[in-house]
């Protein structure tokens, strides 16, 4: 689960990236982040993953409070959670199922629990023939579905997707939504952060919209309006 | 932390070290060069050490005896100069083995001393001390003995030994200090920038929850493999370096009355050396340079 309460996050340099923000994200929930750049959505995933914390408010992940965590206790927190960027962030010199070794023994996985899980993994995301292939020799779909893997590899109670299809062309970005779909359904709760609009309506999920660093929308359905200032219809 | 974390980071440490080569390369390459440099410096010390030792053994103090006393009075007193704390050995030179003694040295125109008596020298004892410091005290002590009538001790001979034996340590010392300090930095940047190109690696391990003692971990045995493989290396390079200059300087017409120690008599403490220095800047200069990239 994860929860906001009246959390701010002001910058050094004065700048105000989150005013004010409270929100809940209940276990096994699909749910999209929308906003403009600037927005704060990417404030909103670095107090989530702990990179940085907020100014004032109280954030709880997965049973951590991100407020009052300490620095030795992050590493366990980022446990509960996968993160899945943009540019996918795979080793470009070690193969898909070497991407999968390394993240799992980066957590002191067991060489047992390593042989028996990536290759359940790796057929959930659909690539259990190309275990052996370099990330170069793999399309942007496939090596997004390498990055879903991977984030989901160490099995976290929440998945963190920023921007998971901005690489992709509207097929494979359905495809990668559908497949993160599929994950949720299998009870991981999921926190996509978004600006496409069609893949947003398509899935008819709970959208929560950002604007200057506060919520202007959270409600189930289609794709916040920004410049109505309303759900689209 | 399990067995299997610990083949792991050995793993890791030896990989990331062949697949990073050209930067494992030019650590390596770094710490040769330092531990070299630091070899010879402290093996010239030793030696300049070495050689001042046996000069400052063979500075004297010589006791001359009272004229009127004869050959057999003069011996009997050999037993009171070897009886003072500070003296190593006594050695009695009689009035006729001063004159040849003198003759062989200055000699050159045997004419000039065809008709020279032994009864203008005197009895007299080379008397070699243990503490060169003590040279005057002990003197002073040999010259209350009934029957020396003078001494004659070098003071500022065995100041000098003295001196230049300090100042060399305190050089040597201060110049080991400096090279261990510019390899620790050397290291520490090599090993920066091999863990800058890896530094996607260590992100990804934070992301995924890795603690920093386990990413920690691998870096330390690559620091401690390159580290241990530098020192073997230099400690051979050394060894050759080494046998060629005293080899040379013993070849040498005018070097060849310095005396070099041999290898094989410095060998088990140069390589512990070198394999504490170089595990020691591997592993310090690994760590120094991690902890930049653990701040994420």
């Amino acid at each position: 689960m994860i929860r906001l309460k009246d959390v701010e996050k002001v910058y050094a340099n004065g700048t105000r990236a989150i005013d004010g923000i409270s929100m809940e994200i209940n276990d096994g929930e699909f749910v999209f982040l929308v906003g403009h750049s600037g927005s704060g959505k990417s404030t909103i995933i670095k107090m989530l993953t702990g990179e940085i914390g907020p100014t004032a408010g109280r954030i709880m992940v997965n049973g951590y409070n991100m407020t009052n965590v300490s620095s030795k206790q992050i590493p366990y927190m980022r446990r509960t959670i996968g993160v899945i960027f943009q540019d996918f962030r795979l080793l470009e010199k070690k193969n898909v199922y070497e991407n999968m070794v390394f993240a799992m023994r980066a957590v002191g996985a067991p060489p047992a629990e390593i042989k028996r899980r990536i290759p359940y993994v790796l057929e959930l995301v659909g690539l259990q023939n190309k275990t052996r292939r370099l990330p170069s020799e793999l399309s942007g779909g496939e090596q997004q579905r390498v990055a879903i893997a991977r984030a989901l590899i160490n099995n976290p109670d929440t998945i963190i997707a920023d921007e998971p299809t901005g690489n992709l062309d509207p097929e494979r970005s359905l495809e990668i939504m559908s497949l993160l779909e599929r994950i949720n359904d299998l009870g991981t709760t999921m926190l996509v952060v978004t600006h496409e609009k069609d893949l947003v309506d398509h899935f008819s999920k709970r959208v929560i919209a950002l604007e200057k660093g506060k919520i202007v929308s959270d409600q189930t359905g289609r794709y916040y309006d920004f410049s109505r200032g309303t759900a689209q219809r | 932390m399990k067995r299997h974390d610990f083949k792991y980071f050995f793993r890791e440490g030896t990989s990331n070290m062949f697949s990073h080569g050209f930067m494992s390369f030019a650590a390596v390459g770094m710490i040769i060069a330092c531990l070299l440099i630091m070899g010879t410096f402290s093996l010239v010390a030793v030696n300049a050490n070495a050689n001042l030792q046996n000069l400052k053994q063979q500075s004297e103090i010589l006791a001359f005896i009272d004229e009127n006393y004869t050959e057999e009075q003069a011996r009997a007193i050999e037993s009171k100069i070897a009886a003072i704390e500070n003296v190593r050995e006594v050695t009695f030179i009689s009035k006729q083995q001063a004159m040849e003694n003198y003759t062989e040295e200055y000699g050159e125109d045997e004419a000039l001393f065809q008709d020279l008596e032994p009864e203008i020298f005197r009895d007299r004892y080379s008397i070699r001390i243990v503490d060169l410091e003590q040279m005057m005290e002990t003197a002073a002590q040999i010259d209350q003995i009934e029957g020396v009538a003078k001494i004659r001790a070098d003071e500022d001979l065995s100041k000098g030994f003295l001196t230049i034996s300090k100042i060399a340590t305190i050089v040597c010392l201060a110049l080991i200090a400096v090279l261990l300090i510019v390899s620790l930095f050397i290291m520490s940047n090599t090993i920066k920038l091999t863990t800058f190109d890896r530094k996607d690696e260590i992100a990804i391990m934070k992301m995924v929850g890795a603690t920093d003692g386990f990413i920690r971990w691998p870096f330390v045995y690559e620091g401690l493999l390159l580290g241990l493989f530098s020192a073997v290396i230099a400690f051979f390079l050394q060894w050759g370096l080494y046998v060629g200059i005293s080899t040379g300087i013993a070849a040498s017409d005018t070097l060849q009355l310095i005396d070099i120690l041999p290898f094989t008599e410095l060998l088990g403490p140069v390589l512990i050396v070198f394999v504490v220095v170089g595990l020691l800047v591997g592993i310090a200069g690994s760590l120094m340079a991690i902890r930049k990239f653990l701040r994420v």
